[in-house]
């Protein structure tokens, strides 16, 4: 492992200690709002968003474990369990899928 | 930028997915062939960058939010095609896992933030480095702008891909069935809001980080050799910064 790669390394560990900064920002993203906040906005569900927005069931839902968390505290666990399950799923799916495919050992 | 499942109608979703078959396919034929295998462990580390980056919410005026994404960087250091490869890893465990963006807008959101990123990014910071050396300033300036560059692009294309839902998909009397919001909504709230505040925080992380590798180990940046400054003994840090 060379220097470079351990200070990167270092790095990215520093933002997944620091993660739950982006907890701050409470507010949904532009076009991703729940059909609820669209009912609230426009007065009405368009009826192909209804149908698909529950599509998927996912494990954790917004990076917070089950239990509609609505206070930084209460949510950084999810958070940070989030971004160390996310982080290493990450890294371990693009090392298995680049080791599987790179060719050149110059 | 993450579109959610419900905001793109099946033409949309449906094309998108088919622009990027041959993108990925690509991109896995690059790498195969263009990366070295000391650059994997870096590859492996870039989607986890990735992933971890755009849990980094940024409050705006009005009650939105938002984030970088960190495409531009890894277009430059380890090349665009690489970058499709990273962050398509770091939507798919977001979307499959996270529910962040949607399984029907995997393929839209891989071409916003895994296509326009990193394409756009890269090609700014070729025009505006030029043949600067390495580790010069004008080149980690032409990173950091290729960052901001690349995330606004994609945030207005994203802004497009939602802003034609209702013109494309509606019911017979004309009520949307998915993005209600049209063009003149969609993509100034998604330029001004990335513009404004997103965008600068890929800025800063794209220049932060370039200028780190490319003082210290410029022999992981993927087009290195190819360039101007092979002259100054690859790899040295004499490089002035």
């Amino acid at each position: 492992m060379d220097r470079t790669f351990k200070v990167l390394l270092i790095a990215l560990v520093v933002l997944v200690v620091v993660v739950p900064i982006g907890l701050i920002a409470t507010g949904t993203a532009y076009g991703e709002w729940g059909p609820d906040e669209l009912q609230q906005a426009i007065g009405y569900v368009p009826d192909g968003l209804q149908h698909l927005s529950d599509l998927w069931t996912p494990l954790l839902p917004d990076y917070d474990f089950p239990g509609g968390h609505d206070t930084l505290p209460t949510q950084a666990p999810g958070y940070y369990t989030s971004a160390i399950i996310g982080g290493l799923l990450c890294a371990g799916v693009g090392y298995l899928v680049a080791r599987a495919i790179v060719r050149r050992t110059d | 930028m993450h579109i959610p499942d419900g905001y793109l109608g099946p033409l949309t979703f449906a094309a998108l997915y088919i622009v990027m078959i041959p993108i990925w396919l690509y991109a896995g034929h690059w790498v195969q062939k263009s990366l070295r295998s000391r650059q994997v462990p870096y590859l492996a580390l870039a989607a986890a960058f990735s992933f971890v980056i755009m849990m980094f919410n940024v409050p705006v005026p009005g009650g939105s939010s938002g984030h970088a994404v960190g495409s531009a960087l890894v277009a430059i250091i380890l090349g665009p095609w690489t970058a499709v490869v990273t962050t398509s890893v770091a939507l798919l465990i977001q979307c499959i896992l996270f529910g962040d963006g949607g399984v029907t807008a995997f393929g839209a959101n891989c071409f916003n933030m895994g296509v326009v990123i990193p394409f756009l990014a890269y090609y700014s910071y070729k025009l505006i480095s030029g043949r600067s050396a390495i580790a010069s300033n004008i080149r980690i300036a032409a990173a950091a702008i290729a960052g901001y560059v690349g995330l606004t692009v994609a945030a207005v294309v994203a802004g497009f891909e939602m802003g034609i839902q209702p013109i494309l998909e509606h019911t017979p009397a004309g009520v949307p069935l998915y993005m209600p919001y049209g063009l003149n909504v969609t993509v100034p709230a998604m330029l001004i809001e990335h513009a404004v505040f997103f965008s600068w925080v890929e800025l800063i992380i794209t220049g932060l980080a370039f200028a780190y590798i490319a003082r210290n180990n410029p022999e992981i940046i993927f087009d290195y050799r190819s360039r101007n400054d092979k002259k100054t003994n690859a790899g040295q840090v004499a490089v002035p910064a």
